[in-house]
């Protein structure tokens, strides 16, 4: 989890027919968390649709997207290495807390069960995999997710206005629990919001779209 | 990749056989079958036809009874929606009707026929304090020459249809706000539905009522139990003849089956001048702004008539059930003297081949079915382009109808040397199992948030995992609902099994109908009991068993 990771952004520019809708230029250092701010309808989400593999075939895109030095522009969703996170905590309904960790770790590592458990303690939730993820807590479910994406080992992470749907008391705790997960994991991350307190808190540079 | 092809497949399995079955009818009907040694193109089987004593007489009833049950089934249904209020009763009303779909109709057909015929229920119960028989009168009200009661069966079997086709289509023109909005004009609520939502509901489930038009304008098993016999409905005839022992017959049936055809072409076209006539008249009535009159009446034509019908259908399965435990029954008695297990005593024996035979029929054609239509949808899915044109080719085998094409795919496949087989059975109930299944499912597929396959793959699951272990798990309740619709439209054929099985394979459906001539209604109501339960069985698994599954997910109780 402590390796390093760049993610680089290299002349990006997305269009719908003639509309430009996002240009960015920029480079994310292991550890940084980018912010990318803008209104609703300021391309944003195309933005994270584009850098996750997930761009709707109405939509043209150049540029190249480096994760280590390597282009990932081409690849499929599945084998970019990007992490993401929702504004839900999107735990599937169908599996237990365990299950939902258990799903994003790679392989068939032998002390899967072992990182699990731990993993849950390390939240705050030790005890809880077998439990039904409808019976968390609003903050308990942001939480598992959070872990969930770190169990997967991603080499890079966008986040999606992750905090907005969470209460207000809840949503500076869990930023900090999420930028210093991310900075401990060496992640570059990308965060895409439309609040100003989490491009504070989160505490890198800040990117302004503003079509 | 193998998805890309399920959508070509699919169109492929069910236009070839309606064409190629077509063609084969259409070549014979002008005399040419060289099989039977007939080479030269001749009118003889057309002058034939309409040398037929009481053809236009079958045509008539054939085109009255189909848009007839269809006008009278689409008023009780919108009636019943502009007047739901979401009161108990209207809930109550809503989930009796649900099981009413998955009743074949040849057993919806019986019920109603022990119900109104002069010796049934509604005349025991009536008799002799009302009527003054002591004897059943000598009335032709099953089987009658205008081909009411054929209507009637037909009307208490689409009611469920089209009432489910349309609460499937409601949520998406948010009625709520639309009503609320109509009201804060000062509109009454059931007129309000009448002038804000039902326009907008109609095109959505005009393809559904389509099928219907095409189903009961040439319906059989229905037409076998409840319609006119001197003479019957053109479908009915087609088949007789087609089964003629005389192979000249065929000709004079290819003949009938164009004309068939013509019959509910010509429904489909009648129906569509009057859906303009009606649009004209409601934006007449919808302009004049009337807020008030007639609110009473539409409201409680609304609970009246479902209810009617809803009650008719049940009280027939519960007569299908008292019939087959009779004992001796005298006629004006309401129930029987005694009761006996020796009509199911004697069926039993001879249960057993018929309905594994259904259940293999059913089980292969839904779940190929049920392949396909998950192949062709997960496609969509991955490539992310709206759903393909060419799919309104899945109503075909709901509009044209079955004895039109049957008879000639018949022919294709004696010609290619395909043996009568339960294979060759399930192939032809496939044509019309895929549609339904592919239908109910691909509402559910289509609302499914993107997000959850998108964030299996972000965690690393290749697309095949995130459709085995996200998708078809979070998606398992409409899969199961699926195929038991699937398994009750395949125990419900009558005709495909019939012909495909050239009368060599029995399944419930062709034996419970082939016993509508005998007239021993004991044994009648033994099958047809057997098959209206089986399709139930579909249900009650694809009902229990996400519940028993997901007992410990609460986030799966809901549908998703």
């Amino acid at each position: 989890m402590n390796a390093t990771h760049r993610l680089e952004l290299r002349d990006i520019c997305l269009q719908l027919g003639d509309q430009v809708l996002v240009e960015l230029d920029a480079e994310i250092a292991p550890g940084e968390v980018l912010t990318v701010m803008g209104p609703s309808g300021s391309g944003k989400s195309t933005l994270l649709a584009y850098l996750a593999g997930f761009l709707a075939p109405a939509f043209q895109a150049r540029g190249r997207v480096m994760l280590d030095g390597r282009d990932i522009s081409g690849l499929p969703a599945e084998r970019r290495g990007i992490g993401l996170l929702f504004q839900d905590p999107l735990l599937f309904p169908h599996l237990s807390v365990g299950g939902n960790l258990r799903f994003g770790m790679p392989g068939a590592s032998a002390d899967k069960a072992a990182r699990v458990e731990q993993a849950l303690a390390n939240i705050g939730l030790a005890g809880f995999g077998a439990r039904d993820p409808a019976t968390l807590s609003g903050g308990q479910k942001a939480r598992v997710a959070l872990m969930r994406l770190l169990l997967s080992a991603p080499c890079a992470v966008l986040l999606d206005e992750p905090f907005s749907r969470l209460d207000t008391h809840l949503r500076h705790e869990m930023r900090r629990l999420v930028f210093d997960r991310l900075r401990e994991a060496g992640l570059p991350s990308l965060l895409v919001t439309h609040d100003a307190e989490d491009a504070e808190d989160a505490g890198g540079r800040v990117i302004e779209l503003s079509h | 990749m193998m998805l890309r092809l399920a959508p070509v497949l699919i169109v492929l399995l069910l236009v070839a056989p309606i064409l190629a079955g077509l063609g084969m009818v259409l070549l014979p009907a002008f005399g040419y079958l060289p099989a039977l040694g007939r080479e030269s193109l001749t009118l003889a089987p057309w002058q034939a036809l309409f040398a037929e004593p009481g053809i236009w007489r079958s045509v008539t009833i054939s085109l009255a009874s189909g848009l007839l049950a269809t006008a009278i089934s689409l008023a009780v249904v919108l009636l019943y929606l502009a007047a739901a209020t979401g009161s108990r009763l209207d809930r109550w009303i809503r989930r009796l009707v649900s099981p009413l779909l998955s009743i074949p109709h040849a057993a919806a057909a019986f019920g109603l026929a022990f119900l109104i015929s002069p010796s049934g229920l509604v005349a025991r119960l009536a008799s002799p304090g009302l009527t003054g028989w002591e004897r059943p009168p000598d009335l032709l009200i099953v089987h009658d020459p205008w081909g009411l009661s054929l209507i009637a069966g037909l009307v208490i079997k689409e009611i469920p249809f089209l009432l489910l086709m349309s609460l499937a289509a409601l949520p998406q023109l948010d009625p709520e706000r639309r009503i609320a909005m109509a009201r804060s004009l000062g509109y009454r609520p059931t007129l309000a539905w009448w002038k804000v939502v039902a326009p907008s509901l109609y095109p959505l489930i005009r393809l559904p009522v389509y099928a219907v038009i095409a189903y009961a304008s040439s319906v059989v098993d229905v037409a076998m139990i409840l319609g006119p016999t001197l003479p019957p409905t053109l479908a009915v005839s087609i088949l007789t003849w087609f089964s003629d022992p005389d192979l000249d017959k065929r000709f004079l049936a290819s003949a009938g089956a164009i004309l068939q055809l013509g019959v509910t072409a010509a429904a489909l076209a009648i129906w569509w001048g009057l859906e303009r006539a009606a649009k004209r008249l409601m934006g007449l009535w919808i302009e004049r702004g009337e807020r008030h009159r007639g609110e009473t009446c539409l409201h409680l034509a609304g609970k009246l008539w479902i209810l009617l019908a809803t009650v008719i259908a049940f009280v027939g399965i519960a007569g299908l059930a008292i019939h087959s435990v009779a004992g001796f029954w005298r006629f004006p008695e309401a129930l029987p003297e005694s009761f006996t297990a020796a009509h199911w005593a004697r069926v039993l024996p001879s249960l057993a081949g018929p309905v594994a035979s259904t259940a293999l029929i059913a089980l292969c054609a839904t779940l190929l079915a049920m392949a396909l239509a998950l192949a062709a949808l997960e496609h969509e899915q991955r490539s992310r382009r709206p759903p393909s044109r060419a799919l309104w080719l899945l109503y075909l085998p709901l509009i044209v109808p079955q004895v039109a094409f049957l008879f000639g795919l018949v022919v294709v496949m004696e010609q290619l040397g395909m043996r009568p087989t339960h294979a060759l059975v399930a192939f032809g109930h496939l044509l019309f199992v895929l549609p339904y299944v592919f239908l109910s499912l691909s509402e559910a597929y289509r609302r499914f948030d993107p997000r959850w396959s998108r964030l299996a793959l972000t965690l690393g699951a290749s697309r095949n995992g995130a459709f085995w272990r996200i998708r078809l798990p979070m998606l398992l309740a409409p899969i199961l609902t699926a195929l038991a619709v699937g398994l009750a439209v395949s125990i419900g054929q009558y005709l495909p099994t019939q012909l495909l099985g050239a009368g060599r394979i029995t399944t419930v459906t062709t034996e419970a109908v082939s016993l509508a001539a005998g007239g021993n209604r004991h044994v009648i109501g033994v099958w047809a009991l057997v098959q209206a339960c089986l399709p139930l069985a579909g249900f009650i698994i694809a009902i229990g068993l996400p519940r028993l599954l997901w007992s410990r997910r609460r986030g799966m109780q809901g549908a998703p």
